[in-house]
């Protein structure tokens, strides 16, 4: 007789439960389990740039970086506001053009077109987007997708803003250490600072949104403000990301409406755990520089990056960053039942 | 009058290419973004049969629908079905299956204008003045044939009420002893059969190109929004919309923004009305 059943218990480590409160500074070992992993992130970006081998790969740095841009603003909108948002080019492109007439037409330097098209951008975007928030799933899934996609053939068809040779001549960062640490530091803030509104009152609000719309609506609170609001932070991020991305090529034209912005910070996001805001930037640390590598193949490696991205999704859909977490707070024991 | 013959042919061109992805989501709730690939897959497939093997056109033909139709039931059996329900998974899915399927064509090579298949009939005729040939022609005539057949088939066959009992309540259907796997996978294979017709059909009239995949995906899926996600007859009475659309558009302003009309067409429909101008309204389905 062979009917005994395996059950797997999950139960929170007792450092895990000592840590949660005020406790947490009672002890070093405490201090450590909390800010160890936080530290080994923050450390380990900031002396990326320095251990990387060539140029070549610390270009590849700034483009991880300004994917996680994209990852971060994907998850937050997919994960916490119940958005789903395929339209990351779109914010890509906004930005970039955003950044590249302002630099070239009036000549403000990096420093101050990023800023300004981060903004303006995540303005734009938002404004456009508004008659869209209403919709929800796999309707403003497919209406997202489509945004760039217009944008492209409308500039291409009305060849304004360059047509389809784009706006050359756009100035770069003064040097290559300033581009390098100028997005790490950014994609740190904005990782932290996500956190952190996340778990503000506002945060509270957005998940309610996702979870419960109505509740929302019948606690007297406006849901397209808030889902306003969330979609102003996520296209002000992937405009970020545009402008950088514009300022490092030193060029802008439509293939920043190109759909791998679009698509790749999902897969970051699904593959490095999604709802975990950290997930999705270690998704894309893994991700694109597997890209490169396999850049030699031509476009094979994006066949090979759909299946990995479909094995995740069907098999593994929690994600590195859930499992590391679980690992990390939990331990795991099986008992009959 | 050429906008009215050449609008009706591309009206049932679009019809053509939208009712598999209609099918497939009316009756599993199931985005197919693959469904470009399975079109542009069954081309190159149709090729090689008749090109490369020099097999009879309609032997290949129907071997072509044989195939993409096993390949379009693997895909659901073996991944999709995993991920059904979970509306973003899908879509993920069947877009990364696609995007898989073109690249890995496009890699192989598959690219250029040395690919193409023979017309059906060759010639032309001119109607009321104006050329058309005849595989134009054919193609309106299967556009219409296939539209016919799929009516009686769904109204008057066991598996055909079974789809529509599917379509219209899933729990309920399930209790009247329909299987709903095996249903969601014979309409992934009807759905990707319907693909490759498609593709056999319009793919003569250019060239077989990799980046016809993306198109045919959007001019799908705008047919479908337009007509109302899961509504067949919607579907083609929007193909005709997005049809004499396109044609005016290149008449009046130009080829550019022949694409900017299927776009816009999805956007304002969704802003407008997401269950499209002929589909049930759900208000609180999809909608705050």
């Amino acid at each position: 007789m062979n009917n005994e059943q395996g059950r797997k218990e999950r139960l929170d480590r007792g450092i895990k439960v000592r840590t949660d409160g005020l406790y947490a500074i009672m002890s070093l070992r405490e201090l450590c389990y909390l800010t160890v992993p936080r530290l080994v992130l923050i450390v380990g970006l900031l002396i990326l740039p320095l251990v990387m081998p060539s140029m070549y790969w610390q270009r590849v740095i700034s483009i991880v970086c300004i994917y996680a841009f994209l990852a971060l603003g994907f998850d937050f909108l997919a994960h916490f506001v119940g958005l789903v948002c395929l339209g990351g080019a779109f914010f890509i492109g906004v930005g970039g053009y955003l950044a590249a007439i302002l630099n070239t037409s009036f000549g403000f330097p990096p420093l101050v077109t990023i800023p300004i098209a981060t903004l303006l951008g995540g303005a734009i975007c938002t404004l456009l987007l508004l008659p869209c928030l209403p919709l929800r799933g796999v309707y403003f899934a497919i209406v997202t997708l489509m945004y760039p996609l217009v944008l492209m053939r409308i500039i291409e068809a009305l060849n304004i803003l360059g047509g389809t040779d784009g706006i050359m001549g756009v100035a770069s960062f003064a040097n290559r250490w300033i581009e390098q640490y100028f997005v790490i530091l950014m994609v740190l803030l904005f990782l932290f600072g996500l956190r952190r509104l996340v778990n503000l009152d506002i945060g509270l609000v957005f998940r309610a949104v996702k979870d419960n719309d109505q509740a929302v609506r019948a606690s007297g609170m406006n849901i397209s403000f808030y889902k306003a609001i969330a979609v102003f932070v996520a296209s002000a991020l992937g405009c970020l990301g545009g402008a950088c991305l514009v300022h490092i090529y030193m060029w802008s034209g439509i293939s920043l409406f190109a759909l791998d912005f679009s698509i790749l910070p999902i897969a970051a996001t699904v593959i490095g755990g999604a709802g975990t805001v950290v997930g999705p930037v270690l998704g894309c640390f893994i991700l694109v520089p597997i890209s490169e590598l396999l850049r030699a193949f031509g476009t094979l490696r994006i066949v090979f990056y759909c299946l990995i991205l479909v094995a995740f999704i069907v098999f593994r859909s929690e994600g590195i960053m859930v499992y590391g977490q679980r690992k990390y707070h939990q331990f795991e024991r099986w008992v009959k039942i | 009058m050429d906008i009215l013959i050449y609008g009706t042919i591309n009206s049932m061109a679009l019809a053509l290419m939208a009712l598999g992805f209609a099918l497939v989501y009316g009756i599993s709730r199931i985005p197919n973004f693959a469904h470009g690939a399975l079109y542009v897959i069954s081309g190159f497939v149709t090729w090689g049969f008749v090109r490369a093997l020099g097999v009879n056109y309609l032997l290949s033909v129907f071997l072509t629908m044989i195939i993409i139709g096993v390949v379009g039931a693997l895909i659901y059996r073996f991944i999709l079905i995993r991920v059904r329900g979970m509306a973003i998974s899908e879509i993920i899915a069947s877009y990364a299956i696609g995007l898989a399927i073109l690249e890995g064509l496009r890699w192989g090579g598959f690219k250029g204008m040395t690919y193409t298949l023979p017309v059906f009939v060759e010639g032309s005729v001119d109607i009321a003045e104006i050329p058309v040939d005849f595989h134009r022609l054919v193609v309106v005539g299967i556009g219409v044939a296939v539209v016919a057949f799929l009516w009686l088939f769904t109204h008057h066959t066991r598996i055909g009420l079974a789809l529509r009992g599917m379509a219209q309540d899933e729990r309920a259907a399930l209790m009247l002893g329909i299987d709903s796997d095996l249903m969601a996978v014979v309409a992934m294979a009807l759905g990707s059969m319907l693909a490759g017709l498609a593709a056999i059909l319009l793919l003569p009239l250019g060239n077989i190109v990799v980046e016809a995949g993306y198109n045919v995906l959007i001019l799908a899926i705008a047919v479908c929004i337009v007509g109302g996600l899961g509504s067949w007859m919607g579907a083609v009475l929007a193909a005709f919309l997005i049809g004499f659309a396109q044609i005016l558009t290149v008449t009046y302003l130009g080829s550019h923004y022949q694409m900017v009309v299927a776009l816009l067409a999805i956007i304002f429909t969704l802003i407008l009305r997401p269950s499209g101008l002929f589909g049930q309204q759900k208000e609180l389905e999809e909608r705050v």
